[in-house]
């Protein structure tokens, strides 16, 4: 029987399989930030060790970091400490930091694959649930705990059972005004957020093939609120292209030896796996959610479900999830209040994201009841932006570019949407306080928040494409 | 740095019967800032126990005083969403060695067993009766015995075994953590990476 990609990689990359218990795999690229690492240094300094090979850990602070005046030392006090803490770590151990204002700095998900670090055949961590993102290059890459940070930069070895794994196909072709986002938006809702707990993805079908790399990125990124221990997708064309000449590429003849061996890569027609799912493009609509996790998704045309479409075990969550969202079971979404609209964080903070937004924005006023924070993934995404004028048609459109980081993803820095308000985000997380506390976050495609930003309220992008 | 041991607990249970509670509930984002692991446990569904004005929820399970113990009972899909580790910190912080539930996401049950907290996973009835059991005790105590790999409701005498793989059990039983066995094995790890396909191009 043939083997899926997913055990090739994980084969490929097996140092020790322990008696009925997990396998000790290798990890080629470890990607770190400050929040959850200082507590792995701080296990290595007291066990007295070395960071094994300081060459494969990159580390850029961005969950705390502010998107306003990052030339100036950050306000907040413990925010300052945590990311000066990563600085002395990173110089402490000799591993290679983008810190705050160098042209490298941004979310680590989007760091990784624009400077090339992010290859396929790779298994990739980071103390960060949405390392799946990486899984758009073909790589077995998820999130670790802060203990397996420090198993990591000591061994570079962590233990991990081996997951199941599934298949996603989507064939066809998305409808005009439908993006990756609403692909796996589409996904969680069919799938719920436990829908591949204990297992990993591989996405295939044409409505997957034919989505650029960034696109991939988005997808496989929210492959984690499924559940799954990660997602990915076989490398093509599409992936090689998108790697070759970046800075951390292989180059001359180590490229063609690469180029080689990442075209191996590819599930044998005989494989088998655990679970397979099947969609078809052309079903899927822009998608937003109105609840607090994101499984609780809806088609932008379609209502809240009522209490008897939830199944009885998940009743409390159903209605507590309501109360805090301050919606009514049946009620339409589409026309619904917008305070924020945030587009951003390792989800959508790429280029094609901001000229997605830009293309769409413009000729548009901003609308005057609405916050709109454009937060870009990295300096090099900000970068590309003015050099493509984009940042133009955003200020007369009468919206301002902020600075990179995570910001009103996860509100670990002054970006907070405030208790009460409404948010239409581009990011991955829709709990409860997640974008501050008390605030309430519909997740939707960049389009879709590009119609929230210009009308003020819940909108069909579609209404807008001609 | 080895986790406490684990053996038998008996104890009572707060019950927390919703589904898919995630780590941004467990630890909300603000209090990551730390950079050491103390504390959290002060923190612990910070949101759903106190008012803004720092004053407790007297409707959240855990300002109930008639509910206590070191074993906490949650809904289906238990831990989802980030990994954070602090999420596991503040559940140990807080007094659990224990959190049972139908179902948990799976980075939360990995960081849970490297800081000596115990996910035990049951069937949705057996959880649905424990919950209905401690609802009308709170008195009520249930049993985890990791050797035996049960968990009874002592009241009843019902039981179930739950699954842990023998390397974590061991772990568990003994207080050793990953990093030890890793750095056991230096000697593979270097041979790997001399063998490795990849180092010719990386
Ligand atoms: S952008 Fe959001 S999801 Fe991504 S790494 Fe930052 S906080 Fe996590």
């Amino acid at each position: 029987m043939g083997k899926t990609l997913f055990d090739k990689i994980w084969d490929a990359h097996v140092v020790a399989q322990v008696n009925d218990g997990p396998t000790q795999l290798y990890i080629d690229r470890h990607f770190c930030h400050e929040v959850t690492s200082p507590q792995a240094f701080n296990g290595l300094r007291e066990r007295g060790l070395k960071v094994l090979r300081p060459d494969k850990t990159t580390a850029t602070p961005d969950h705390n970091v502010p998107t306003w005046d990052q030339d100036k030392p950050i306000q907040d006090a413990i925010s300052r400490h945590q990311v000066q803490t990563l600085t002395k770590n990173c110089e402490e151990f000799g591993i290679t930091l983008y810190g705050l204002g160098h042209e490298k700095n941004g979310i680590v998900h989007v760091v990784g694959p624009e400077n090339g670090l992010t290859q396929p055949g790779m298994t990739i961590v980071c103390g960060d649930s949405h390392t799946s993102t990486h899984g758009a290059f073909g790589s077995i890459a998820f999130g670790i705990g802060t203990s397996e940070v420090e198993m990591v930069l000591a061994s570079q070895c962590i233990l991990q059972p081996r997951p199941k794994t599934m298949l996603i196909t989507i064939d066809g072709t998305l409808s005009k005004g439908v993006s990756s986002k609403d692909i796996i938006l589409y996904i969680i809702s069919k799938l719920t957020t436990g829908g591949g707990t204990g297992y990993f993805v591989e996405f295939a079908g044409s409505a997957i093939t034919s989505l650029s790399m960034e696109a991939r990125m988005s997808l496989c990124n929210m492959s984690i609120e499924m559940g799954a221990r990660g997602g990915f997708i076989a490398p093509d064309q599409t992936t090689f292209d998108y790697i070759n000449g970046r800075e951390f590429a292989p180059k001359g003849e180590a490229w063609d030896k690469a180029l080689a061996y990442w075209k191996t890569l590819k599930t044998d027609a005989d494989a088998q796996f655990d679970k397979t799912y099947t969609f078809d493009a052309a079903d899927i609509e822009p998608m937003i959610t109105y609840g607090t996790n994101p499984g609780m998704g809806v088609g932008i045309t379609g209502s809240i479900p009522t209490l008897n479409e939830i199944d009885e075990a998940g009743k409390i969550s159903y209605i507590k999830s309501l109360e805090y969202m301050g919606y009514n079971p049946g009620e339409k979404m589409i026309g619904k209040p917008v305070d924020y609209v945030f587009v951003g964080s390792c989800t959508n903070g790429r280029i094609e994201d901001f000229r997605a937004f830009a293309d769409f924005v413009k000729g548009k006023k901003k609308a005057d009841n609405v916050v709109v924070w454009l937060v870009p993934g990295s300096r090099l995404v900000e970068k590309q932006i003015k050099a493509e004028g984009i940042d133009k048609v955003l200020e007369s459109a009468g919206f301002v570019l902020r600075q990179p980081g995570c910001s009103a993803c996860l509100a670990m820095n002054d970006d907070k949407v405030p208790a009460g308000k409404y948010s239409v985000s581009t990011s991955n997380r829709n709990f409860e306080g997640r974008q501050g506390p008390g605030s309430r976050t519909l997740l939707a495609s960049v389009l879709t928040a590009a119609a929230a930003a210009v009308t003020g309220v819940v909108t069909d992008p579609r209404e807008f494409l001609s | 740095m080895s986790n406490q041991k684990f053996n038998i607990l008996t104890s009572t249970c707060v019950p927390l019967p919703i589904e898919n509670v995630d780590t941004d509930q467990i630890i909300p984002a603000r209090f990551l800032k730390a950079t050491d692991k103390n504390g959290f446990g002060d923190n612990l569904f910070r949101d759903w126990r106190f008012n803004k004005d720092n004053t407790p929820k007297a409707d959240f399970i855990l300002n109930n005083p008639t509910f206590g113990g070191e074993i906490l009972v949650g809904g289906k899909n238990f831990g989802s969403g980030s990994s954070r580790e602090h999420a596991a910190w503040a559940i140990a912080g807080y007094g659990f060695r224990v959190v049972i539930s139908s179902f948990f996401a799976d980075i939360f049950k990995g960081n849970a067993l490297n800081n000596g907290v115990l996910p035990v996973v049951v069937s949705e009835g057996f959880l649905a009766r424990l919950f209905a059991a401690i609802e009308a005790n709170p008195k009520s105590t249930v049993t985890v015995n990791l050797e035996a790999q049960s968990v009874t409701l002592d009241s009843t005498g019902e039981s179930e075994s739950f699954e842990i793989n023998a390397y974590k059990k061991n772990c568990m039983l003994n207080g050793y953590d990953d990093i030890d066995y890793l750095l056991s094995n230096m000697a593979k790890i270097v041979e790997f990476e001399t063998t490795d396909v990849r180092s010719t191009f990386a």
